[in-house]
């Protein structure tokens, strides 16, 4: 489960880093693409990112607003494809 | 029965002075359409009717305001920035998220006479920055989230005097030039002067994306309110008891011209959803508030359709009365498709930045072919011109240019500071859009593309020039070509070609980092979606990069012509 908090930790720092404005409170569950703070054009910058990070390939089917809504989801949505 | 009754009756009989002598307008009478917006609502004795319903990133963030408050508010704002030496003519920059005090700030800037120059709150600093300096911003309000963007670029702005920060909370020291604003906080201001404006004063500034150059300023005036009122009565048909939600940023012109001013002159109730896109949220919205009539875009309704029928199924949205759609051509699939989901189809309309208001649409009393723009708007001439000869063209489903005779009281005044290319974009009379359609032999117009190389994604222009220019400026990219890519969802994304500088790599984390580079320095809008990499552009023997080729590439296209092309 190590690896799991500290895919977390990766994904949620990366996401505070490349799209949180300042003073924007991101946590693990903090609505992503429902709250604004990622949009769709966005999402697909994120979805590269998963992809390069963990050698994978998320389909554009999976990659829904829903599955990337936050950190907790996107964890699960990588976990999938692993 | 409709506010506009038959179609074809009102065509026979249009004059634009119906919209003067409803909203009570006279040649040469002042006209500021603050006041219009607010004061002459509570004036009609709607004082205490709801003028907006917000609501932030969750449901109980929710707050409503009275046509009284937005008067008061307004006035409010207005006030504040006459003390900080804004005054007329000045330009006053909105650079914020869907806040209260965006819709009410707009409304204060103008009431004093000064110019609201809205912008979209994702752009990053580069993008930010050409707007600002062409335009030779006096003030930007801000929420101290972005403030950072403009603190980037405030050396090289000498013009920019204030940054007015509306959710101050203290915790950190203001910077140059910052100054706090509490809305909430402040004494409501009862009696503030409106500015005389004219007809022909000078209200917004909204820049808007060319092949070339950099964005363009476009001058829009108080007088534009007489196409805003009649086409939001007639298209929109707002009735007095609706709840009306336009989805667009006021960032954009459909949030300022249809989301602000076209249905508070119309003393309607508007709704604004603070928050990014997820279906279920936005159902659930609209069933809570009981929205009867909603203006959205062709990319949220296509994103709709793929979060499928099910979605829909869990809410009642037995409210909706009409629905209409706005920013790309709105495919037949997704009117047939609304047709099912929620029993009456979205009606496309089709205007632009540059035409201020509403110019092709589909009518509540009009039979909807699905996928056509619909017909022209009562009292405008619309017309498809041969591309060479720019004389009209009669013959029914042939492709030509879109043009209007520049006579409605919307259409741009000129371009900021770039007098030529406004100038371009009139011929033999007429204005060209840059569009391209067919009519059938019925008059409804079918549109067929862009007579340029301006992408079109989820309904907002991107320029390629300004991408490529961005492109070059990343360490590793030599050269750069960008192009539209189809999509299904934004009907186009942005698609770069680059090559690399010596020295670089080509792979998916090079793409990953100058993909997010154009993001932050342009917007998430312009981040090309793809980039490929190659070993030379395609050029013709001048040097020139050839785009055509890329494109038709792209969109399966024949390549065409090759001769100019640069030999190996």
């Amino acid at each position: 489960m190590a690896n799991l908090e500290e895919m977390k930790e990766v994904i949620l720092e990366y996401v505070i880093e490349e799209y949180a404005e300042e003073d924007d409170d991101v946590n693990f569950d903090t609505p992503l693409i429902s709250g604004g703070l990622v949009d769709s054009f966005s999402m697909v910058s994120l979805k590269r990112f998963l992809e390069v990070k963990y050698k994978i390939s998320i389909p554009d089917e999976k990659a829904t607003p829903e599955a990337f809504d936050n950190v907790n989801k996107i964890t699960d949505l990588v976990l999938e494809f692993l | 029965m409709s506010n506009i009754g038959s179609y074809d009756e009102r065509v026979k009989n249009f004059k634009w002075s119906l919209a003067e002598q409803e909203l009570e307008y006279k040649d040469g009478d002042v006209i500021n359409i603050g006041w219009y917006c607010s004061d002459r609502i509570c004036e009609k004795g709607l004082a205490n009717k709801t003028a907006l319903i917000w609501e932030g990133r969750s449901p109980e963030n929710l707050k409503k305001y009275t046509f009284n408050d937005l008067r008061l508010k307004s006035n409010t704002i207005g006030a504040f920035l006459k003390n900080q030496g804004i005054s007329d003519g000045d330009r006053v920059c909105l650079f914020m998220d869907k806040v209260p005090e965006l819709y009410l700030g707009l409304l204060g800037i103008l009431k004093i006479g000064a110019v609201a120059q809205p912008l979209f709150s994702a752009f990053g600093d580069e993008s930010l920055f050409v707007r600002l300096e062409n335009a030779g911003t006096k003030a930007i309000i801000t929420q101290k989230k972005h403030a950072g963007k403009v603190q980037k670029i405030l050396d090289k702005l000498p013009n920019l005097e204030k940054i007015i920060i509306v959710d101050y909370d203290g915790r950190k020291p203001l910077r140059e030039k910052e100054i706090a604003f509490d809305l909430e906080g402040s004494t409501p201001v009862e009696k503030l002067d409106i500015f005389p404006t004219k007809a022909e004063s000078h209200s917004l500034l909204h820049y808007t994306s060319g092949t070339t150059g950099q964005p363009k300023g476009v001058k829009h005036v108080h007088y534009s309110l007489i196409s805003q009122y009649l086409t939001t009565k007639w298209v929109l048909d707002l009735q007095p008891d609706d709840i009306y939600w336009c989805t667009a940023d006021p960032g954009w012109v459909t949030g300022t011209s249809y989301g602000i001013i076209g249905p508070w002159s119309l003393g309607i109730t508007s709704c604004v959803m603070d928050s990014g896109f997820s279906a279920e949220a936005w159902y659930a919205f609209m069933q809570r508030h009981k929205v009867t009539m909603w203006y959205s875009a062709p990319t949220a309704i296509r994103s709709l359709m793929k979060a499928g029928d099910e979605s829909v199924k869990k809410f009642d949205l037995s409210s909706l009365r009409h629905l209409a759609s706005v920013g790309e051509p709105l495919n037949a699939e997704a009117v047939i498709w609304s047709e099912k989901v929620f029993g009456k189809p979205f009606f496309d309309t089709y205007w632009q930045t540059e035409t201020g208001s509403m110019m092709i649409c589909n009518y509540p009393d009009m039979k909807v072919k699905p996928g056509s723009m619909g017909k022209a708007f009562p009292g405008l001439t619309a017309a498809i011109l041969d591309d060479k000869t720019l004389e009209p063209i009669t013959e029914h489903n042939k492709p030509g240019l879109i043009a209007f005779l520049p006579d409605w009281p919307a259409c741009m005044r000129t371009y900021w500071n770039n007098e030529e290319t406004f100038n371009k974009k009139f011929s033999k009379g007429w204005y060209l859009s840059g569009d391209k359609s067919t009519i059938d032999k019925d008059g409804y117009f079918w549109f067929v593309g862009r007579d340029d190389d301006v992408i079109n994604t989820g309904g907002h222009l991107v320029s390629p020039f300004e991408v490529e220019s961005a492109l070059l400026e990343h360490e590793a990219v030599a050269e750069s070509a960008v192009v539209a890519k189809p999509d299904q969802v934004n009907m186009e994304v942005v698609k770069a070609f680059v090559t690399l500088n010596p020295g670089w790599e080509a792979g998916d984390e090079l793409e990953l980092k100058i993909m997010n580079f154009i993001r932050k320095k342009l917007s998430p809008l312009a981040m090309p979606q793809e980039i490929e990499y190659m070993d030379k552009l395609p050029k013709t023997r001048s040097g020139k990069i050839m785009r055509r080729l890329l494109h038709a590439k792209e969109w399966g296209e024949e390549i065409g012509d090759t001769s100019t092309l640069e030999d190996d």
